[in-house]
């Protein structure tokens, strides 16, 4: 079982809705690319769902952080979505928790990307 | 009952297609041990991260070099041994993940989660060369709530 991904655009937004395991070789590949094909196309405001993730090990995490720092050297912003307790406890143990946006209302986090035009 | 533990053992070749294998032999072992799932989670983290180590860093992704992995389950514990064929190295000797520049790395989590997940964890010089990474979970009765 590997990782599947699949992207939606919500207004300003690309989500991208992400499966399976997320480990060393094709699945942090397959996300890398992913990332990299979205900012070449000028999308960067990217909020990766990881709701359906079942497994990430020390390598994944190294990806997410490769893209959040990817996107944010583009001036764009990367959040997370819908965290398993799995996936949240690795972000708190090894402090990343606090480096990523992360939110678990989609809708809510779609709208938190909008720059705000007028105070 | 009797004293001796209940072993589970693999011989694999430095392919990290293989990992798989040993974190499914890691789910039965530790299911076996007794302990619930947010352990056996820990439990096949640290093995898996541990296996990654030796093919990648130990046997340096030769696929004519071989990784042992020994599981061993006692009434009060599980002990988990991985052996490659490299050098080895100190882990008292790399780089704190948590300290502020390092927090944006993209590797070197690995040992820091092993050490998370289980109660003990040490790098020997294995006897016939290379390098075994000993890592131990105790099972514990959780304390109650009063
Ligand atoms: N089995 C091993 N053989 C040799 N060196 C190892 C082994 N396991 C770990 N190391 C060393 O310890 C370092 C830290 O390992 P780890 O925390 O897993 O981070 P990463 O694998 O992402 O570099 C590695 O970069 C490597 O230098
Ligand atoms: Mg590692």
């Amino acid at each position: 079982m590997s990782m599947k991904a699949s992207t939606r655009q919500v207004n300003s937004v690309t989500v991208i809705d992400v499966s399976g395991r997320i480990t060393l070789g094709e699945g942090c590949a397959q996300l890398r690319q992913l990332i990299r094909d979205h900012l070449s196309k000028g999308n960067k405001h990217i909020l990766v769902n990881l709701g359906d993730v079942s497994y990430i090990d020390s390598s994944g995490i190294g990806e997410l952080v490769s893209a959040y720092t990817a996107v944010s050297n583009q001036g764009g912003q990367l959040k997370l979505l819908n965290l398993t307790k799995k996936v949240h406890d690795l972000l708190q143990i090894t402090k990343l928790y606090t480096v990523f946006d992360v939110r678990d209302d989609e809708a809510e986090a779609i709208s938190s990307f909008q720059k705000p035009a007028q105070a | 009952m009797t004293a001796e533990p209940r072993v589970y053992e693999l011989n694999l070749e430095s392919d990290l297609k293989n990992v798989e294998a040993a974190d499914e032999m890691s789910r039965r072992a530790s299911s076996t041990a007794g302990f619930d799932e947010d352990d056996r989670q820990r439990i096949e983290m640290a093995v898996h991260e541990s296996l990654i180590n030796a093919i990648w860093h130990g046997n340096k992704n030769d696929a004519s070099k071989h990784v042992w992995v020994k599981f061993e389950i006692f009434a009060d514990r599980l002990e988990v041994r991985v052996r490659d064929q490299g050098n080895g190295f100190d882990p008292t000797n790399i780089p704190n993940p948590l300290a502020e520049e390092n927090l944006l790395s993209i590797s070197g989590r690995g040992i820091f989660l092993i050490k998370s997940f289980m109660d003990d964890f040490r790098v020997e010089k294995a006897a016939g060369g290379g390098t075994e990474v000993t890592m131990i979970k105790r099972v514990v009765s959780k304390p109650k709530s009063t």
